[in-house]
């Protein structure tokens, strides 16, 4: 088999401009294609990211609007809940409006019962859970703005201002760095008592609960029975599993993924026509020299099989080098919304569609003119000279 | 005198479909043609020689008629038997040379052996030891643009010895070439004749070419007559 690759690296050189066009459309359709890839996962959620034992009871309308502290309690006493805990968005700035931050007012000991895949060291977790002016913070943010275990930052809030001088200042210690197993490496977490006895706006409000339950199996059971404590009261909950939570925060964002999803498949399909057009067209001016070769004695498959790896050749090159980058792109990408939507990169199976369609791509290039080229006669063959 | 026969063609005719219309190209032909032989064939343009040498090569097949060679009819032969055969049997020499273009002259003529089971270093030996022959061993690595007319034949012919096989079709060899480099294809095929005994068939309307041969046969009209001189 080997002894073939010179012959079809000689014709990649064949023109050279010419094939570094093909190429580089190529590159730049599969780039589009793991950019597209890695934006419908993160529009539509990462189900990764949720725990398949994990609920979220918010306020019924929409989740930016608040539930009174007691309900957390309420939550903890339904049947078949193990631990709950509660949240609230702090809309976090650090130095800079550019700066946001995923911070989060949590509910302290019951946060690390309800999410087990934070980790931290034991001592930190200790200084954490002592010091309600202390935060836990993800380990790429710490690295981010250098901070240390024992730094005092001064985090800023766009929701909330203190009532004690009006300003928006929150200095937090920084008593851990966590490891989450989830990909959540940015985000931080402190205690909603500190929010809560600072905050003017409001008093004794969490943002929502997430809830812990023994058997997912009698997730839907539980949800019921949590909406039905607050059914006709002022303010009702909805519950629902955390991967269906994540979706429906991601399904704002999801008209424009999938206009855009839209628009890059289109680009996508037309570039690999194009360049399924190109290729083929290098291969029928090549008729003389198929004539030639099964002149010499090489079969009909034997010609095929080289002209289709050759197409692959060139459909994997660039292929594998838009996938690529498109990985390399996407974990850009991730590391600049992680405040606002969990990206976790391209998602692998890109790389498995990704080869199917270099497959595709090269043997679709391949086949019309070896189909071409099969039916002449060698004598024919050699007449185009 | 039969049995000497390396190629025995007999009743063989061929026709070419043009849309609805048959042209009748060759009648009924026998033809021997005796191991060692140096024929050359003659005719206008458009009598058929090509069609006929291509006949004898196996890279076309006859409407009517048998054709064996070296005791082996190939005319009833499948595609891919036919084309094992070619590769161990018959060298072609073009009058366009008809190398590829993107390989050098060693790959180029390398080309046939890649269909055997020889290791490459084997294969590189041979290749070289063809270009030896034709005189063109320092030209190992270049492409066929960066050739003269006169060396690319020379590398065309190297590839037709290279699996060292028992029959040469030549189609107007030296067709494209000035006197001098055609004299020289010439003197190449002589000596492959009587030095490897080669046997060649080789097609050109040239007299001087053809004085070269040592048969000379004339097809008009579809039938064939030996040459008076010869
Ligand atoms: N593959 C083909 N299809 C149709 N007609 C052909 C084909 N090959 C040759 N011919 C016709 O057969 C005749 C003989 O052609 P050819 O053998 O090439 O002649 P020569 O080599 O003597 O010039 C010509 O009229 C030519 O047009
Ligand atoms: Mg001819």
């Amino acid at each position: 088999m080997f002894k073939y690759l010179p012959l079809l690296w000689a014709n990649l050189g064949r023109k050279r401009l010419r094939t570094s066009l093909t190429l580089a459309s190529i590159v730049v359709a599969f780039l589009l294609f793991g950019l597209m890839q890695t934006l419908r996962v993160a529009m539509t959620g990462s189900p990764e990211l949720a725990g398949i034992d994990r609920l979220i009871t918010m306020h019924k309308t929409s989740f930016v609007q608040s539930l009174p502290l007691a309900y957390l309690n309420r939550v903890k006493g339904v049947e078949g809940v193990v631990v709950a805990s509660s949240q609230d968005w702090f809309g976090g700035v650090y130095q800079e409006d550019r700066n946001q931050i995923a911070a989060f007012a949590v509910e302290a000991p019951t946060f690390f019962e309800v999410y087990s895949e934070y980790q931290l060291k034991p001592e930190e977790k200790q200084a954490f859970l002592q010091d309600r002016t202390a935060v836990i913070v993800g380990p790429m943010i710490a690295e981010r703005f250098k901070w240390k275990v024992g730094d005092t930052i001064p985090m800023r809030s766009n929701i909330w201002t203190r009532k004690d001088d009006g300003g928006n200042s929150w200095p937090m210690k920084i008593a851990g760095i966590y490891q989450a197993s989830n990909g959540d490496n940015q985000s931080m977490y402190f205690h909603y008592d500190y929010l809560n006895e600072s905050r003017a706006e409001i008093r004794d409000m969490i943002g929502w609960v997430v809830v812990k339950v023994a058997d997912p199996g009698r997730s839907a059971d539980i949800a019921r029975s949590i909406d039905d404590l607050f059914r006709n009261s002022s303010t009702e909950t909805k519950t629902s599993t955390e991967k269906a939570f994540i979706q429906g925060f991601a399904n704002q964002m999801g008209n424009i993924g999938k206009l855009l999803t839209f628009v890059a498949a289109a680009v996508f399909f037309t570039m690999l026509l194009v360049t399924a057009n190109t290729m083929g067209q290098s291969i029928r001016e090549r008729i003389n020299e198929i004539g030639v070769m099964k002149t010499l004695g090489f079969s009909g498959a034997g010609v095929t099989f080289l002209i289709i790896a050759e197409a692959i050749l060139v459909t994997g090159l660039g292929g594998l080098i838009g996938l690529g980058l498109a990985a390399l792109a996407s974990k850009g990408i991730g590391a600049a919304v992680a405040q606002f939507f969990p990206v976790l990169g391209m998602p692998p199976a890109t790389w498995g569609i990704g080869v199917v369609l270099i497959l595709l791509l090269g043997g679709l290039a391949a086949a019309i003119p070896c189909a071409q080229a099969s039916r002449l006669k060698i004598v024919d063959a050699l007449r185009k000279a | 005198m039969a049995d000497e026969s390396l190629v025995r063609l007999r009743g063989v005719a061929k026709d070419y479909k043009r849309g609805a219309e048959t042209v009748h190209v060759l009648h009924a032909l026998d033809l021997d043609i005796p191991r060692g032989d140096f024929l050359a064939l003659m005719g206008p343009s458009g009598s058929g020689k090509s069609t006929l040498l291509n006949l004898i090569g196996g890279i076309d097949r006859p409407t009517a008629g048998s054709i064996e060679i070296a005791g082996t009819r190939t005319d009833s032969m499948t595609d891919g038997d036919l084309g094992k055969w070619r590769a161990h049997h018959v060298g072609f020499v073009f009058q366009m040379y008809n190398l590829l273009p993107v390989l050098t002259a060693e790959r180029n003529v390398e080309l046939p052996l890649l269909l055997t089971k020889l290791p490459a270093a084997e294969r590189r030996k041979r290749a070289n030891a063809a270009l030896g022959l034709v005189g063109l061993s320092e030209r190992a690595h270049h492409k066929p643009r960066e050739l003269s007319g006169g060396q690319e034949q020379r590398v065309g012919i190297a590839r037709a010895i290279v699996s060292d096989p028992t029959l040469l079709l030549c189609d107007e060899p030296t067709g494209d070439l000035d006197r001098k480099s055609g004299d020289e294809i010439l003197d190449l095929l002589q000596a492959l004749n009587q030095q490897q005994g080669k046997t060649i068939i080789m097609v050109t309307h040239d007299p001087h070419a053809a004085a070269r041969a040592k048969h000379v046969l004339h097809l008009n009209k579809g039938q064939l007559s030996r040459d008076a001189a010869a």
